[in-house]
């Protein structure tokens, strides 16, 4: 797959893996690897990347003794999530038009 | 392999990363091995699940960008003193005439696999359109009535053709082999930055 792509689509999968709650590194990792599966490298950056633009936050608490973190969606991770929702509406559109050619041009 | 045991290795892997950003990687998958302990998975398994230390180093690396590794490599670690600077100044002339010359080699290595691999995609080109070529000049040379001298060309034609498509899959082969070198090369530039503190590193340790 194209790199940019994916770094986006990574973005908005962790996004969403968020969306409905705080969660950790290794939970968004389980809940993501039906669909795309991250190393925990890559897991990083992502979070990285996402907190420096300011699309979640992070914070710090304690779990059975040891310290966890914490990753939190803001308002501009929701709006970025709702950007891609109608971006890939259209990518679909686009997609149901390429194959609709190829189609024709295998019936023909 | 247990959990101090791999944070230390990676620690001393990577310890030419900014302090900062190096802790908070190492808690990172610190808090990644202790998550899959709690959920069951023993100490040992938990930190094979993360990857060997190699790999782990290796991916790290690869993600920082060159720029952040030098520029942190080229920070002074303390001020510079007064002579220190007016050497520096005075050697400009010298030492940045050095590291232009240097970024200049790079360079041109860099051109010079990619513009072998420009020829050869040129060659694929021009055996395909003289492929192209010949068959069209062979079907007109027929059409005017010397029908096997036009069959002669049509088949050099179709050799020709056939060539290219074993060039094609040459050029391609090659592509990706120097691409895969270049890959290579810009880790084995960043692990440069990384490696020699490392060294430093383990020196002190063990002076200690």
């Amino acid at each position: 797959m194209d790199i940019q792509l994916k770094k986006g689509l990574l973005d908005v999968c962790v996004l969403a893996a968020i969306k409905n709650g705080d969660s950790y590194g290794y939970k968004i990792m389980k809940d993501l690897k039906p669909y795309i599966v991250l190393s925990e490298s890559t897991l990083y950056t992502v979070l990285k990347r996402l907190e420096t633009s300011g699309m979640l936050t992070v914070r710090t608490a304690e779990h059975s003794g040891r310290l966890r973190k914490y990753y939190r969606i803001t308002d501009s991770g929701r709006t970025r999530i709702a950007e891609f929702k109608t971006e890939w509406r259209e990518v679909m559109q686009i997609y149901q038009f390429v194959a609709k050619e190829d189609e024709e041009n295998e019936k023909a | 392999m247990k959990k101090l045991e791999f944070m230390h290795a990676l620690y001393e892997k990577l310890s030419g990363l900014p302090e900062e950003e190096l802790e908070e990687r190492l808690a990172f998958y610190g808090e990644m091995i202790d998550d899959r302990m709690e959920e069951g998975l023993s100490e040992e398994e938990s930190v094979a699940a993360v990857g060997s230390v190699e790999a782990v180093a290796a991916q790290v690396i690869a993600d920082i960008p060159l720029g952040r590794l030098v520029k942190e490599k080229i920070k002074p670690q303390r001020r510079l003193a007064v002579w220190e600077m007016i050497l520096l100044t005075l050697g400009a002339p010298l030492w940045l005439s050095l590291l232009i010359a240097l970024f200049a080699v790079i360079l041109s290595l860099y051109v010079t696999l990619w513009s072998v691999i420009l020829t050869l995609w040129a060659g694929f080109a021009s055996i395909l359109l003289s492929s192209v070529a010949v068959i069209a000049a062979g079907i007109g040379i027929a059409c005017f009535g010397h029908g096997l001298t036009g069959l002669a060309w049509i088949g050099a034609g179709l050799v020709c053709g056939g060539i290219g498509i074993f060039f094609f899959f040459g050029c391609l082969a090659a592509t990706r082999g120097t691409l895969w070198l270049t890959k290579k090369i810009a880790l084995s530039i960043k692990h440069c930055f990384i490696k020699k503190e490392g060294k430093v590193c383990a020196d002190v340790q063990r002076a200690g």
